[in-house]
């Protein structure tokens, strides 16, 4: 009989430290099935980021390195070209890689450095109590929005992938969700090409993942769930970008 | 190339002694007065199978060291003082990482923008930390362009035997300044490398690796800091360097380091010759503070005079190190202003008749 379900090598069997709903669970553990499926955990070394996916060393079972906030992709760059051989990825937050990193972000993409990004898109600041993100929705309240955001002096929700797939050396941008089964397969997917183009030396490749945070969202797990099916896609189409 | 001498600026020859002491990263970002050592980096380092990035930022220039760095490569950066401030982030992060890593910095007249001429006001900022958290770098302080070759060995060997980040802190005089350099031999330059099991190449064979500074457990921060702190000490203990100059018989000592070092052995030399008993203290690790030679002078009759191109830094560790037991007397100027030496050896008179 063929086995159809185990416990990827490539995550230990600790207890996170992320709240009931939370989407990095998931995240983490579709990253850790991917690099297993490629045979590649002696391989890799991953760059994790400041936000709640912070401690990401503590569950991945393979070289992992911390960098300061937002910095991820410019240390993830020195290792790729001090170690090409090896796969290297940044796990990123949308605080992380789209506002104190974005001039990190934008010029390794543009460098087109041969690394893999997730980009995980919850459209609030975890860690720190739920402010406001760049990719924080029109009226969505958060701790510093507390009347909703309010384009007109805060700012649009910022695109980032669809900013970095204009760049001519960003080779693969995708945004998946996992708001269902199905989703999540779809994410396993993008996840598994972002870094086979790693492999390939296709070059950068980036995954955002919208994803669930129903602490700072206000909402049980399966109504934050709901939320991203049929409020944040509206903003964040799903689907291949580049 | 042993035995020959080559006419090199101080910014090359930095950047030559880093490469032949093992470099093979290098990321900078343009800033006056060091754009030479970077131009140098971006020719050779390629040409050498080595990797140059140009950076987006000082910020994500001293990121991609720390990244280098993890991966267990010799990497550095270089920069001048508005730069460097910048990098303390990431300077602060690669001492709680116990990363390795060599910062250059060629120092220009502040605060803010400041100018580009050449100075010696970020002392502070070098000899105490710089960043956020309780930690030291290693200052080397090159006094002549073969010092700015000579002491990348030292840097980087260093570096990697205490697992820290050392700074280089030259100005902006030394950097451009041309004199002949003389090549350390091929045997020299290819030394085997400092192990690093430490270091992320994947974990084939062996647990994986982490590297980390966020410490939430209870007490675990505190220990990294013991830790820290212990290698600080032995640092301390082992690795104080200066060069002494006429102290035989002096009644004043004249205490100054890098460029401004220069300018006072020539006064040393034309004073003596004069009669003056004038002698030279020159520190080449400026942290750790080289208290040695003090130490040994506390209990003769001997004044100083701590000559910098600042408002007095240097002088409070030259205080702390006499414990205050002897006259110390300051003369500086800073915001691209260097002290003349006229100005200086009136102080010297001033001290020796005083």
């Amino acid at each position: 009989m063929d086995k159809l379900y185990a416990y990827p090598r490539s995550l230990k069997k600790t207890p996170t430290h992320y709240c009931a709903g939370c989407g990095h669970g998931i995240c983490h553990r579709l990253v850790a099935e991917a690099v297993d499926e490629l045979a590649m955990r002696e391989r890799v070394i991953a760059v994790a980021p400041v936000g709640c996916a912070v401690l990401a060393y503590d569950y991945w079972d393979f070289d992992v390195t911390e960098a300061a906030h937002g910095r991820a992709l410019a240390v993830a760059t020195a290792i790729k070209r001090v170690r090409p051989e090896n796969i290297v990825f940044t796990y990123q937050g949308d605080g992380d890689l789209a506002a104190i990193g974005t001039n990190e972000t934008i010029h390794a993409a543009n460098r087109g450095e041969n690394l893999t990004v997730i980009f995980i898109n919850n459209a609030v600041y975890g860690m720190t109590g739920g402010q406001m993100a760049p990719t924080t929705l029109a009226g969505q309240k958060t701790a510093t929005t507390p009347l909703g955001r309010d384009v007109a002096s805060q700012g649009y929700p910022l695109k980032i992938s669809e900013l970095l797939a204009q760049l001519p050396a960003v080779k693969y941008v995708e945004r998946v969700s996992v708001f269902n089964p199905a989703e999540v397969f779809k994410a396993k997917k993008a996840i598994l090409s972002a870094f086979r183009n790693q492999i390939d030396g296709t070059g950068f490749s980036l995954v955002e993942v919208l994803s669930p945070c129903p602490t700072y969202w206000g909402k049980s797990p399966k109504a934050a769930m709901e939320w991203i099916r049929d409020t944040m896609v509206k903003e964040f189409p799903l689907g291949r970008i580049k | 190339m042993a035995g020959k001498r080559i006419l090199m600026a101080g910014n090359e020859a930095i950047a030559e002694g880093a490469i032949q002491a093992g470099l093979e990263f290098y990321a900078g970002y343009p800033i006056t007065p060091q754009n030479e050592l970077t131009a140098y980096m971006a020719a050779q380092m390629p040409a050498r199978g080595k990797v140059f990035i140009q950076a987006e930022s000082e910020l994500a220039a001293i990121n991609m060291v720390f990244g280098a760095s993890a991966a267990g490569a010799r990497a550095m950066t270089s920069s001048s003082s508005p730069g460097i401030s910048l990098k303390q982030e990431g300077i602060s992060y690669m001492a709680g990482c116990r990363l390795p890593g060599v910062i250059v910095n060629m120092m220009r007249g502040g605060p803010g923008l400041g100018n580009i001429a050449p100075s010696q006001s970020d002392y502070f900022q070098a000899t105490r930390g710089g960043g956020h958290g309780d930690y030291r770098t290693i200052v080397l302080a090159p006094g002549s362009v073969q010092e700015c070759y000579d002491l990348m060995f030292d840097a980087f060997d260093l570096a990697d035997w205490y697992r820290t980040p050392v700074m280089v802190l030259g100005d902006g005089m030394l950097g451009q300044m041309m004199e002949p350099v003389a090549f350390k031999p091929a045997s020299i330059q290819e030394k085997p490398p400092v192990p690093k099991p430490w270091a992320l190449t994947g974990a084939r064979g062996r647990q994986a690796n982490i590297i980390r500074s966020l410490l939430l457990k209870d007490g675990a921060l505190e220990a990294l800091n013991k830790e820290l702190q212990a290698t600080y000490a032995k640092i301390q203990k082992k690795e104080q360097r200066w060069e002494e100059y006429r102290l035989d018989g002096a009644r004043v000592i004249i205490v100054a380091y890098g460029i401004m070092a220069r300018v006072a052995k020539n006064i040393v030399t034309s004073m003596r010759a004069q009669g003056a008993r004038v002698g030279l203290i020159r520190p080449l690790t400026l942290w750790p503070f080289p208290v040695t030679p003090f130490a040994e002078k506390k209990k003769s009759v001997v004044k100083y005079l701590v000559v910098e191109m600042s408002y007095g830094q240097m002088v409070e560790d030259v205080k702390l190190a006499l414990e205050c037991r002897q006259p110390v007397r300051f003369f500086g100027r800073a915001g691209g202003a260097i002290p003349s030496e006229k100005e200086i050896v009136a102080q010297v008179k001033a001290l020796l008749h005083g």
